[in-house]
């Protein structure tokens, strides 16, 4: 356990040092969170609910969008063309530590993300959630762990460094702009609507946005079990197809 | 003198195409043993085989006597390996890498003494892909024996590296077989295994052409230097 906490840590700092997740993880949901509250922060956003109120639950999301779409792909993906992860077979370790503390650490640049759009919040912009705070946890928890099985997914069926990029684009962006993670869901006409509902990161937030403002939606079970689905689904084609190398 | 590497019949095929084909041989204990052959010969399947990374069509490989395959941590834990063109992770410094691998063994060497002894003191800050290759290489060969391993396994340590660079990962190597460290490895360079290798083995589209000590090797073709002696034993013409 111990030895495995240090590998962790190493993988931790690697990960922060290399800058791309504090910039897409931390900083712009941060700043994003700023700006909204500026412009249209006490605005009605819909029935009893300001914007401020609506984008808490979907900024707080953006961190997952990238350890999950961007971190988890693409570092493993890059250790298997290093062959770091065939490397931890020639060792008494399971090569599944590499991939354990490569997901802990996206969960850790998830949690960053999460506490410092939250804390920005409480503190200066006056936020104050309705619903209850260990729902909302256990709310941003399902959708991580969702997420994470979708990047697991795309990192086992990629098999090069080049179709993880493509792909990584391809599902990074879309969920960062129409799941409503950065532009509000109720800003979208309802074709786009349509359209966002598809994606599974959508659900995760319609979740944490009906969790944090206290709504009973419609559905709300619903919704989790399709995050639920999803995790099992993922993680079970990831565990069939993943390759070490 | 106790064996320490066994392989008996390793074969093993990729889409039709035998790769390694009924390969025999073994290494004793304190031993420097080189697998040599062209690019493509078989070397590195030969290598995955052994170390139980890939599973052979038939034919046998076991280290202390064990198959790795099914006694994963006892063997890897006196067993260092160093992989063909292994990269490390990005923005990774030298001494993050030493104490990550160190986490991965329950015995291990403090990894200052290698460095020190890789004449790599001074290096712990810098960042692994900004050292040179021969540093680099260096660092692999450290890396690979921070569980201070009986045997180590060195894939094509030294392809790419200038004649210098070389020579210096060499005289480390040296130092570690007076040391008693059991040492397999491959190369194409037929001037390192005449420097280093108390014996090699020949191995041509996956078959063994010969085997036996540099001496023998060279006295049993009509040459006078190993690397004729190679050219010949693997069909190629020799220019004069």
């Amino acid at each position: 356990m111990k030895r495995f906490l240090k590998l962790y840590l190493i993988e931790q700092k690697l990960a922060l040092r290399s800058g791309d997740m504090l910039l897409f993880g931390v900083a712009m949901p941060v700043g994003i969170m700023i700006l909204i509250s500026l412009i249209a922060g006490s605005k009605q956003a819909g029935e009893g609910f300001t914007y401020l109120e609506s984008s808490f639950a979907s900024l707080i999301a953006v961190g997952i969008c990238a350890a999950a779409f961007m971190g988890i792909p693409l570092t493993i993906a890059d250790y298997r063309d290093k062959k770091i992860l065939k490397h931890f077979f020639t060792t008494p370790c399971s090569p599944l530590w590499i991939l354990g503390s490569d997901m802990l650490c996206a969960g850790g640049t998830a949690l960053l993300s999460a506490m410092s759009v939250a804390l920005v919040s409480v503190l200066f912009l006056g936020y104050e959630m309705q619903g209850n705070v260990l729902a909302f946890v256990g709310s941003w928890l399902l959708t991580l762990v969702s997420m994470f099985s979708i990047g697991l997914l795309m990192a086992s069926l990629c098999r090069t460094v080049k179709s993880v990029n493509t792909v990584t684009t391809l599902v990074y962006f879309p969920m960062l702009f129409l799941s409503g993670a950065t532009v509000p869901y109720e800003l979208f006409p309802d074709g786009l609507q349509k359209v966002a509902n598809v994606l599974p990161l959508t659900q995760g937030i319609k979740l944490m946005k009906a969790v944090s403002m206290g709504i009973e939606l419609e559905g709300v079970w619903k919704i989790a079990a399709l995050l639920v689905g999803i995790t099992l689904i993922c993680t079970l084609v990831s565990v069939k197809t993943f390759r070490w190398e | 003198m106790d064996t320490c590497i066994e392989v008996k019949d390793l074969t093993k095929s990729f889409g039709g195409r035998v790769v390694v084909d009924g390969i025999t041989f073994r290494v004793e204990k304190g031993e420097v043993f080189g697998l040599l052959g062209h690019n493509g010969a078989g070397k590195s399947t030969t290598i995955d085989l052994l170390l139980g990374l890939k599973k052979p069509d038939c034919g046998t490989g076991t280290i202390f006597g064990l198959d790795p395959t099914t006694n994963r941590k006892k063997v890897f834990e006196r067993v260092g390996v160093q992989l063909q063109s292994s990269n490390y992770q990005n923005n990774i410094r030298v001494d993050e890498l030493c104490s990550e691998m160190s986490a991965l063994y329950e015995k291990t060497e403090d990894y200052h003494r290698l460095l020190q002894f890789f004449s790599l003191e001074g290096f712990e800050k810098s960042q692994v892909n900004k050292l040179s290759g021969g540093e680099r290489q260096r660092l692999s060969v450290a890396l690979a024996l921070i569980n201070k391993p009986e045997i180590v396994f060195l894939d094509e340590l030294t392809t790419g590296l200038d004649t210098a660079a070389r020579r210096e990962v060499w005289r480390h190597l040296k130092e570690l077989k007076k040391q008693g460290t059991t040492i397999f490895l491959t190369t194409h360079y037929m001037e390192e295994a005449e420097s280093l290798c108390d014996r090699i083995f020949l191995i041509k589209d996956g078959k063994k052409v010969t085997e036996g000590t540099v001496k023998n090797v060279i006295e049993d073709s009509p040459y006078d230097n190993l690397e004729d002696a190679y050219l010949w034993y693997m069909g190629e013409e020799v220019a004069r």
